[in-house]
């Protein structure tokens, strides 16, 4: 796929200025659990329309049980409510599956800031199990799994062999 | 089935009265017998996400705390998105089905509702039903209901990391020493019993063969999963005589009551409290 074409996909930003307006409020609400990424960077925010004048935003969860979807809900409905645009809707939508391709690259740098190694990219091709994930504080690839669960669904626990020192990596998914 | 049209759990919140007076754009609402099947398949996924978040900091290491609580909490949001379905048809919340149905009325296998014993006891239950939710979740992806599509095409994803998991962890134990060896052994020997009613006829999948997935076509996908990890660490499958079942219909083992009792204790104490 194009990287344009899969940017679309991901981040399906409208094309009519009033619905650009309302995606742009929604798309600065954070991750709660990991608050460097935003739902756009994270590829959450699916669709925003305006019915009557009323956003109705789209969202997906990253997991099934992932708790931050209340949370993020709240926080688009009360970013609005701030905006100017009172009683929106927030809709949880499971299909298409969530999938960490779209991720930004730009939320993909901030993890790596937070100190959380990225997903790999998987667009297109097969994850080979076993390959190296990189330390983010010291950016060595002599690095082994600890636990394949995390600090949230969305995360493995890492540890580094140069620097010791253990990290969260966001699972590819 | 219960069918009130005051919920019992309802918050008279003003988010939630704004959500009554304002229509979705398309509102989902199943259909009343595709509702049936919904609600079996999410109490299963509900009694088993209890049973596995009593692990949590009494797992034998940190890091099982932690996947044991994450697993729980996958299978949780199964249940949530399978219960909240199941309840549109019903105008009943998740948490109406949850906290305020009695034993009778819960339509669990009764494999999802054994005890845990010990750690591998509870790896031996979860390899058996990791390997028939993966069967499950992969062939109810072409459901001709799209909801029921969407939730088994998200699960699917997500019940491969548990298969993963339990098969580890059963390769470790059987393979270790000669005492997580036995107690191995014993834990697959306490839930095999309850195998063969996971593929036993249920009568809300017959109802939709469309949007369902037959219970007995689901046995050779499940034995191609798990019998080759027996295999592998040379484990005999149980020659233990199965229970009789009846989960679908509301029969269920002595283990269910106590659970239920646990789970539903503070909604009912203190019904549409919320924090």
């Amino acid at each position: 796929m194009a990287a344009v074409e899969h940017e679309q996909v991901a981040r399906p930003r409208p094309g009519t200025k009033p619905e650009r307006a309302v995606w742009d409020a929604a798309a600065q609400v954070t991750d709660p659990e990991v608050p460097v990424l935003t739902v756009e960077d994270l590829g959450v925010l699916r669709a925003v329309r305006l019915v009557d004048g009323t956003p109705v935003v789209d969202i997906t969860p990253t997991y099934s049980g992932c708790p931050a979807v209340d949370a993020i809900r709240d926080d688009i409905v009360a970013v609005l409510e701030e905006r100017g645009w009172s009683g929106a809707r927030v809709n949880v939508v499971l299909s298409p599956a969530w999938t960490t391709d779209w991720m930004s690259d730009a939320g993909r740098r901030k993890l790596v800031e937070h100190g959380i190694a990225p997903p790999a990219r998987r667009a297109g091709g097969v994850v080979a199990l076993g390959m190296g994930v990189r330390c983010p504080r010291c950016g060595s690839l002599h690095t082994r799994e600890l636990s394949r669960f995390g600090s949230t669904s969305c995360k493995a626990l890492y540890v580094c062999q140069r620097c010791r020192e253990p990290f969260d990596h966001f699972k590819e998914h | 089935m219960p069918n009130q049209h005051q919920s019992p759990s309802a918050v008279l919140t003003p988010e939630a009265l704004a959500a009554r007076v304002a229509p979705q754009d398309s509102p989902v609402r199943a259909a009343d017998d595709v509702a049936r099947y919904a609600l079996g398949l999410g109490d299963d996924a509900l009694v088993l996400a209890q049973r596995l978040g009593s692990w949590i900091a009494a797992a034998p290491e940190l890091e099982e705390d932690v996947a044991l609580g994450n697993i729980a909490l996958d299978t949780l949001g199964h249940a949530r998105s399978l219960l909240t379905y199941a309840g549109s048809a019903w105008d009943q919340t998740e948490d109406d089905l949850a906290y305020f149905r009695d034993e009778p009325d819960f339509r669990c296998r009764q494999i999802f509702e054994r005890p845990n014993g010990d750690f591998a006891c509870t790896i031996a239950r979860q390899l058996v039903v990791s390997a028939y939710f993966t069967a499950l979740y992969r062939a109810l992806t072409g459901s001709a209901d799209p909801t029921l599509a969407a939730i088994a095409a998200k699960a699917v994803k997500e019940v491969d990391y548990h298969l993963d998991h339990a098969t580890l962890w059963t390769l470790r134990l059987a393979l270790g020493t000669e005492e997580s060896r036995r107690r191995t052994v014993a834990g697959f020997d306490a839930v095999w019993p309850f195998v063969d009613e996971l593929f036993a006829d249920d009568p809300a999948a017959d109802a939709v063969p469309a949007a369902a997935v037959a219970p007995a076509g689901l046995r050779e996908p499940f034995d191609a999963l798990l019998l080759p990890v027996l295999d592998r660490v040379e484990l005999p499958v149980p020659a233990v005589a199965a229970v009789r079942g009846g989960g679908r219909l509301g029969v269920h083992s002595e283990a269910l009551g106590p659970l239920l009792a646990e789970m539903q204790v503070l909604a009912r104490r203190h019904p549409g409290a919320v924090w």
